[in-house]
């Protein structure tokens, strides 16, 4: 009798092992796939960039400057490596994204140029994206480390040697003035 | 209640909407059998095309609302056009979900509904109107809001039933239609017994199903506003933003014209005119399918000044 109730625990504990491994397998890779969804949106604007200097170069001639800049930015930013300096990368490229986007302003032909407008649209929108997805990386990160953290799925945590995942920390002067920018172009 | 609770209750409710539209049908199916044929003849067919309807309305609906809407496709050229469509997948991106398909509908009343069966068959409308008076900010809090009705499964349990409240309603015309066919010409009085059928039928239909329908949309559709709201909120972090949308919305006098058949409860905001949100009487407060939209704006005001939690 003794021996039945026995491997009933044994049985159940197992159960309860192979289901809070499997629930934990499960968040870590959404947590990796939300980080694959912001490199997806880092390429776009890494992309775009150099679209929109080459169209804007034309016109706005005495901006050499700050050209210089956001290729320099954009192509640091392409080639570093590493979760915390890429971080440090990305912020430098939005400031010098959003110093052009401000230049623009002074240029009223680019204003009002189709092709200005329809780019300037794209890469407010990726920075949106950017933001967003790291948005929802922080989310679902910060489940998984709930999960790994709380008693007592810490337990299998720890036996599996699960890593809480790092988090996103971009200044948040420079989430909220990323959307303002196009509030004046409307 | 929680996001998975939401999602569970609303495919429980799905499944209740479905077993009853059923059991009405073989109800009628059921009744003409023991007047005529006396084997479950009648019975099987309704049970048939009330199986074949709801999968119908559950396959194809989505595509059947948006074309009574007059909904089509976006033109990606056309500037506005393309910022809803980045704004979209902006939001899909935020809320993790697969990008819905976009339609515009041409009218100038700003209004939107999303429709569909879910994350992955999932479609977002807006009116030209709301594209040409909401910023980029606004226009984000109501996509915002629309992928939280498609997060939910809102939308599945909203198709439902307006599909097979529709469903309902034709029954009802074809009941009435025979009613007053047969009257014309039952002198004779030997088929009286189906005319007492189809005046049950008629009775039922016209009376109830209205009625029925009415607080059916209504109790799935208002409390959920308020949650669409929240969660809506909760995905751009900006309640603000929605609290302006709809300010905006409102203010727009004419209501849209689209949106008058039974789809009321699918719109951001009751398409059936402005006034309808604003008067905040006992009986308009029954019947409405959408909260008042200043209880709407005061809670997403609180929300912004709230810690987030």
């Amino acid at each position: 009798m003794i021996g039945w109730i026995i491997l009933a625990l044994l049985v159940a504990a197992g159960l309860w092992l192979a289901g809070a491994y499997n629930h934990l397998v499960a968040l870590k890779n959404e947590v990796l796939n939300g980080w694959k969804q912001i490199d997806v949106q880092l390429k776009r604007r890494y992309d775009l960039i150099p679209n929109l200097v080459e169209t804007v170069k034309g016109i706005m001639k005495f901006e050499q400057d700050t050209f210089t800049r956001v290729i320099e930015a954009r192509n640091k930013a392409v080639s570093v490596q590493g979760i915390a300096d890429k971080a440090v990368q990305e912020n430098i490229l939005s400031g010098a994204l959003r110093q052009l986007f401000a230049l623009v302003e002074n240029y009223p032909q680019l204003k009002s140029n189709e092709n200005v407008a329809r780019l300037q649209e794209e890469l407010v929108s990726t920075e949106n994206r950017i933001g967003f997805a790291r948005q929802f990386y922080n989310d679902i990160a910060t489940k998984f480390n709930i999960a790994i953290q709380s008693f007592p799925s810490n337990l299998i945590a720890g036996m599996f040697n699960f890593k809480t995942a790092e988090l996103f920390e971009v200044s948040d002067e420079a989430q909220k003035q990323a959307p303002k920018v196009d509030l004046n172009l409307k | 209640m929680n996001i998975y609770e939401q999602i569970a209750h609303n495919r429980r409710m799905t499944w209740l909407v479905v077993s009853l539209f059923v059991i009405f049908f073989l109800f009628i199916g059921a009744m003409f059998d023991m007047l005529y044929t006396g084997i479950p003849f009648f019975s099987v067919i309704a049970l048939l095309t009330a199986g074949f309807s709801s999968f119908m309305s559950y396959r194809y609906g989505d595509k059947m609302v948006l074309a009574s809407c007059g909904a089509h496709p976006l033109d990606l050229d056309d500037p506005a056009q393309r910022q809803w469509q980045n704004v979209v997948e902006e939001m899909s991106i935020a809320a993790g979900l697969p990008v819905p398909a976009t339609f515009i509908i041409d009218e100038e009343d700003p209004n939107a509904f999303a429709t569909g069966r879910g994350p992955g068959h999932s479609s977002i409308a807006v009116t030209r109107g709301l594209l040409a008076r909401l910023n980029r900010e606004e226009q984000q809090a109501v996509a915002g809001h629309e992928m939280s009705h498609i997060m939910n499964y809102d939308i599945r349990l909203m198709l439902i039933i307006s599909s097979l409240v529709g469903a309902v309603a034709l029954i009802s015309d074809w009941a009435n239609r025979s009613l007053f066919r047969s009257r014309r010409r039952s002198s004779s009085g030997s088929d009286s017994s189906y005319s007492i059928i189809i005046l049950a039928i008629w009775l039922i239909t016209a009376v109830l199903a209205p009625f029925v329908s009415r607080v059916l949309a209504m109790l799935v559709s208002r409390a959920r506003e308020y949650l669409a709201d929240a969660s809506g909120a909760r995905i751009t972090r900006n309640p603000l933003a929605l609290a302006s949308a709809l300010e905006k919305i409102e203010m727009a006098v004419k209501p849209t014209t689209s949106g008058n058949h039974g789809h009321a409860h699918l719109w951001i905001v009751d398409p059936r005119g402005s006034n309808m949100g604003m008067r905040q009487g006992r009986v308009a407060d029954l019947f409405a399918t959408h909260p008042p939209i200043e209880l709407r704006i005061a809670a997403l005001k609180k929300m912004a000044y709230e810690p987030s939690g």
